[in-house]
């Protein structure tokens, strides 16, 4: 470990498309998409559930698809359209996604809840799951400690078939 | 009818907020000018800080102050100061306290930083030198030290019944078996955090991830010889706690002691790592030794826990209280030892004691019903106690057997082939396996207050929690129910210390507690209602009495003539404009105390497991549950089916792996210690068996949170058996167990 | 994390100089593994060089008539790949059993090779080992070791390369392409990840300067006779306790040629060519391939929680062949 600690390097901005619209911020490199979004823009509905990729609980959609929020940086997401669960109600409706997630009553504590509409949406967006064993690991990297399994794979197999009859 | 509220699948009332990202947890109150703490955990299990050095982090601009045992202000040290509503007899751990350590991870130090990754930065620049001491860490070397504890936090074992050796010797039928059930984490999604805001005043406002805000209100005022008006503790959403968050977390001290010093705001959040670092459930033996006739009629039971628990607090759970409820046997001893060890207290997760003992318990009945070649159900019911035999009370209510056949019927259990891997489908052995439990009912004392305002808008409240169990659902429910309004006239408000009190939400008590408080205030309500509504010009309720009438659809109306009615706001006119409030406190009625109220499960389980490479899948999973009147079957099935995901946990995968040579849970993030996932989860039911009980509270209503997991691991293993004819008795059953 | 700059590259010459230009700096593309480390300490480069923007994510047919992916070209990507799916399906099964969605949506190819190990000691800072801080010590050898190395391991070292795809990879004998200040190399895959030896902190043969542009897949891709198998303490979301890359080619029922690696069980994809060429010529029957599983595991060594590995490795390799041969769906 080095001795003498090096000095702060110094913000830069970063320009931010998130849920549609344009966020400055002056950020050091070192801030996490996450972070970005939970402790510089207030957007606390990404969770934070371990900060390394292990429970999908900070997933947000770039660009449609789905990712972990915890491992990039919010300097590496400019110019990218980002979407946080904040941004899928619209005008006052919901996404079916999150009506759906009320109708099956697919969360209990509701922590892992926005990353895991994210995931159903990105999941749908890939177009790859095709079987029960499919979704269910597909659906694998956002760990829901409550346990409500059952009831978040009702709420794909109803997005599924309505991407399908789109 | 009545009830129209109660019973319904209703979707949960905060379900919105959920979905949308509204809903706050504790990190999430991004107060202006906060600032951020990072804790610095301890290298080593046991010994001394011999130096500090927080020059480096100081240095670094943005970095505000580092607290260590060394600048921690005086304040207050006796361990009483530190107790709270679920410590252990023993010596609370106190933050920053001493240079003494004594677990690995022990919070040493807190930086405090402009931002987050400031903080995070300076405590990677603090340089700790130790002097390490010799530690004990490894259970299985310091089983035979273990020792009684001179007070149980638990229900104290009972007196030995009958002539448990003599019946075991003389039984035609004897097992003795010894089961282990590791440590395991709560690991809540959410991390614990705490946001203190200081307030102009020197006030403390306090965002707490915690099953009930009333115990950090408590701890912080002891801690810091602070009066309680000094401190509020919000806490309205919590991210899971398992029981995690039955006690203050060592977060909680660190940022009230920030935000006192530095007299800014500051928020604490433990990353995942240290997750690992506080309470869990402990690492246990059990050894049991059952005799029975050759028919499987039970005759001595002798059921002895070997527990892990910390070197300053003795926790106990009950682990070893089960074969009392759930066995008829006149011959029964009992015992549970504690081993001390240099790790945090364990603490209460999940049915604490339950889990673990009726593990144990019911894989060892499986074992003699197949000595005995009676079938599993049937060797239950051959067994079926009537009562609770530890405190010689009959059931408040009990419909097991109900249970029982409900459940087989549902699973197919009457094609079951008894014969250990008799089921085969290309490389997969199939197995059918079952076991049962119980958890207790208890009801505790709780306060509610209701108000009702002219608008006809009701509003209920009580300090309790909603961990996603459902809480603000259900007393939304309860409340409507009684007063006959609807759900969206209705708003229950929780985790706020200015709010009448409330037990810590955990124990599955909270529906019976708060629920019977929220009943009858509202109860109040509606008496004062009908007043009034006698009181309204040419009322038609004027001669009638209050027993003959209902409350529904926003009227007050005569049972037999609904015509004949009163609008709620038509009454509330006569109220001068003015709400009507009313605040109880309920306890649990004195007829209670001749009984033993508990909830009952039954689960039937299949697995398949590769006879090769040992891989287990459940595949099916059956449980048929008996907790008395279910107040809202959607998150009560909701509730269930986390106990079985939590099962399937116990049973495969979790377990919070010691190195003895660094006295340190080293598998400490999410991706080493393994919970399911949803690949793990494939068939589940769930089955609510009708029971009728109006001893166990008001509401005939039993908790629900923990009877869906007790039963899951031991059904599960004893598939496994079935299936493979290889009895495992150390959890998790993990694919080299079965190699 | 430490503090570090940061600079975006254009082009693969432009994040060359700026990677040798500053001290201690590092390549930064899908971030999963890196930032992972840098959150915790366990790495801490002082300038980051963000190379997502290089002209690196297309897959494309190569020379020798197989595909080139691009180092940039998600996992996701790549596993989804119309042409990966048909030709290499047993690359896009291995990248699939790998991470999750969002993970795989996030990491790219080339970082996938430099994945790091995920013993429990190397992310702890608070506990010795030879590969974060070279000379403290394994505290693995004689500590927690369930999903450790059993082959190729030293008395400095027991980690495992954690990747799926590089099992895949190794069994397909890909290529790497790399250019460094000196120029454009090419390292066969199984010159790339090195064994720990004495040098523990060093997982790969490439150099500081250098960047992974592109990984070639030879033409054959035994698409008619392969397994990716996964064994792991959950179905899905963990890493490997053993993995088997098992790939046939077959005329009739005698093999032709057969590819075995594995992962999970050392610190690099483990082949052993002379093990492998035991199936040439001859029937594949189950006693063919319990001889080879034999070969394969010979010289294994468990150090407590990680012995049952050897067994499991012998019986995987054996069903994976099987699977392999009978292309019956994996259950």
């Amino acid at each position: 470990m080095e001795n003498n600690s090096p000095a702060l390097p110094p913000k830069q901005t970063v320009k931010l498309r998130i849920n549609g619209a344009e966020k400055q911020l002056e950020l050091a490199p070192w801030t996490s998409l996450l972070d970005a979004l939970r402790e510089h823009l207030n957007l606390t509905g990404t969770k934070k559930g371990c900060d390394h990729g292990q429970c999908g609980a900070c997933t947000v959609l770039v660009d449609g698809r789905r990712i972990n929020s915890c491992l990039t940086l919010a300097m590496m997401q400019e110019d990218k359209e980002i979407t946080t669960v904040e941004g899928l109600a619209k005008d006052g409706e919901l996404h079916p996604v999150q009506q759906a997630f009320i109708n099956h009553d697919a969360f209990q504590c509701g922590y892992c809840t926005p990353g895991q509409i994210c995931s159903v949406i990105g999941l749908v967006n890939e177009g790859k799951a095709k079987t029960l064993d499919d979704i269910r690991d597909l659906m694998s990297g956002n760990i829901c400690r409550c346990g409500a399994y059952v009831n978040i794979v009702k709420v794909v197999q109803e997005a599924l078939e309505r991407s399908e009859t789109r | 009818m009545k009830n129209e509220q109660i019973g319904k699948a209703t979707s949960r009332v905060d379900g919105r907020a959920k979905v949308t990202g509204e809903a706050k947890y504790a990190a999430e109150f991004n107060v202006p000018d906060l600032t951020y703490g990072f804790v610095v955990s301890s290298a080593i299990a046991r010994g001394k800080i011999k130096s500090i050095d927080t020059s480096k982090a100081l240095a670094v601009n943005g970095v505000l102050q580092v607290f260590t045992h060394e600048n921690r202000p005086g304040y207050v040290w006796g361990d009483e100061k530190y107790q709270d509503k679920d410590s252990p007899p023993g010596s609370p751990f106190r933050p920053l306290y001493q240079s003494e350590i004594q677990f690995s991870m022990q919070p040493i130090a807190l930086v405090v930083a402009e931002t987050f990754e400031l903080a995070r930065y300076g405590a990677s620049l603090v340089e700790v030198a130790y002097k390490q001491d010799a530690f004990d860490t490894n259970f299985e070397a310091n089983i035979e030290k273990a020792y009684v504890p001179e007070k149980y936090k638990s229900t104290p074992p009972p007196d030995p019944r009958g002539k448990p050796e003599k019946a075991f010797a003389d039984a035609a039928l004897q097992i003795e078996t010894e089961y282990t059930h590791p440590s395991e984490h709560h690991n809540p999604m959410e991390m614990h955090a705490s946001v203190a805001v200081w307030e102009k005043d020197g006030k403390l406002t306090v965002y707490d991830k915690i099953q009930g805000v009333d115990n950090s209100q408590q701890y912080i005022a002891n801690a810091f010889g602070m009066d309680k008006e000094e401190v509020r503790v919000i806490s309205p959403f919590v991210g899971g706690a398992f029981g995690s968050g039955l006690r203050p977390q060592y977060q909680l001290f660190l940022a009230v002691l920030a935000a006192r010093e530095l007299k800014r705001s500051v928020k604490v959040m433990l990353t995942r790592q240290q997750m690992f670092s506080f309470g869990h459930r402990p690492k246990t033996t059990q050894r049991l030794a059952v005799g029975a006739a050759e028919d499987g009629k039970l005759e001595a039971i002798q059921h002895d826990a070997f527990a892990e628990t910390s070197k300053f607090e003795d926790y106990s759970e009950n682990v070893i209280t089960w074969p009392g409820v759930l066995y008829k046997c006149d011959n029964m001893k009992l015992s549970h030892k504690l081993v001390g060890l240099d790790v945090y207290t364990p603490l209460d997760m999940r049915a604490p004691g339950g889990t673990t003992g009726i593990f144990a318990l019911e894989c060892t009945m499986d074992e003699l019903a197949y000595k005995a070649g009676v079938d599993p159900v049937e060797f239950r019911l051959k067994n079926y106690s009537e009562k609770d035999q530890n405190q010689d009370k009959p059931f408040s209510s009990k419909e097991l057997k109900e249970c029982y056949r409900q459940g087989a019927e549902k699973f197919g259990w009457s094609k079951r082939n008894p014969e250990p891997r008799s089921m085969k489908e290309g490389h997969n052995l199939i197995g059918w396996g079952m076991a049962h439990g119980a958890w207790e009912a208890t009801q505790k004392e709780a306060s509610a207050k209701a108000v009702l305002s002219p608008d006809g808008k009701l509003t209920v409240s009580s300090a309790t929690a909603d961990i996603g169990t459902g809480t603000y659902t259900v007393m939304t429910q309860i409340a409507a129910d009684t007063l006959g309004l609807p759900l969206q006239d209705v708003t229950f408000l929780l985790g706020d210390t200015s709010l009448p009190k409330s037990p810590l939400e955990g124990g599955s008590w909270t529906v019976s507690s708060v629920g019977s408080a929220v009943k009858a205030a509202c109860d109040k309500v509606r008496e004062k209602l009908f007043k009034l509504a006698q009181q309204v010009e040419n009322s038609p309720l004027k001669d009638a009495k209050f027993e003959e009438v209902r409350f529904t659809d926003g009227k007050i109306s005569l049972q037999q003539d609904a015509s004949k009615a009163v609008t709620i706001t038509a009454a509330l006119k006569q109220n001068g404009g003015e709400s009507i409030e009313e605040q109880v406190d309920s306890k649990p009625a004195d007829k209670q105390d001749n009984y033993a109220p508990y909830t009952h499960a039954a689960t039937f389980v299949e697995v398949k497991v590769d006879e090769d490479l040992g891989t287990v899948k459940v595949t099916r999973i059956v449980s048929a549950i008996a907790g008395g009147r279910v107040i809202n079957p959607k998150t009560a099935r909701s509730q269930i089916l986390g106990g079985m995901v939590w099962g399937i946990g116990v049973a495969l995968e979790e377990e919070a792996v010691m190195d003895n040579n660094l006295g340190r849970f080293m598998n400490h993030d999410l991706d080493k210690y393994h919970v399911p996932v949803n690949a793990d989860v494939h068939d589940m039911e769930v089955i609510f068996v009708e029971e009728k009980d109006d001893i166990v509270n008001p509401l005939g209503a039993k908790g629900l949170g923990e009877i869906g997991i007790v039963s899951v691991a031991p059904a599960i293993v004893n598939a496994i058996f079935h299936a493979t004819g290889k009895r495992v008795r150390e959890l998790p059953v993990t694919l080299d167990k079965l190699l | 994390m430490r503090p570090f700059t940061f600079s975006k590259a254009r082009d693969v010459s432009s994040a060359i100089s700026d990677v040798t230009s500053h001290e201690k700096a590092k390549f930064i593309a899908g971030g999963t593994n890196l930032l992972d480390l840098m959150k915790i300490d366990v790495m801490t480069p002082r300038h980051l060089v963000d190379i997502t923007n290089i002209a690196l994510k297309t897959i494309e047919e190569n020379e020798e008539g197989g595909l080139r992916l691009g180092a940039l070209v998600s996992n996701a990507d790549t596993a989804y790949h119309e042409q990966v799916e048909k030709r290499y399906p047993l690359l896009s099964h291995a990248i699939l059993a790998g991470a999750t969605g969002q993970l795989r949506n996030m990491a790219t190819d080339g970082g996938n090779l430099l994945q790091r190990t995920r013993c429990y000691y190397f992310y702890d800072t608070d506990t010795p080992c030879n590969k974060r801080e070279p000379g403290s010590g394994c505290s693995a050898i004689k500590g927690y070791n369930r999903d450790l190395a059993i082959l190729g391991t030293s008395e400095y070292c027991i980690a495992t390369h954690p990747s799926d795809m590089c099992v895949a990879l190794a069994a397909l004998e890909a290529k790497v392409n790399v250019t460094g200040k000196d120029g454009d190399r090419v390292i066969p895959f199984a010159k790339f990840h090195r064994l720990p030896g004495d040098t523990p902190h060093i997982d790969t043969n490439l150099k500081e300067d250098e960047i992974i542009t592109s990984i070639d897949l030879p033409a054959k891709g035994f698409a008619e006779h392969y397994t990716y198998m996964k064994l792991r303490d959950r179905a899905s979301y963990a890493f490997a306790l053993v993995s088997v890359a098992a790939a046939l080619e077959m005329d009739g029922d005698t093999v032709k040629e057969a590819r075995l690696a594995l992962g999970g069980v050392a610190h690099k994809p483990w082949r052993k060519p002379e093990a492998e060429a035991m199936l040439q010529g001859k029937p594949a029957t189950r006693g063919q391939f319990q001889k080879v599983a034999e070969a394969y595991l010979e010289g294994a060594r468990g150090y407590g929680y990680n012995d049952f590995k050897i067994e499991l490795a012998k019986r995987a390799i054996v069903r994976s062949l099987e699977q392999a041969f009978k292309m019956e769906a994996s259950s």
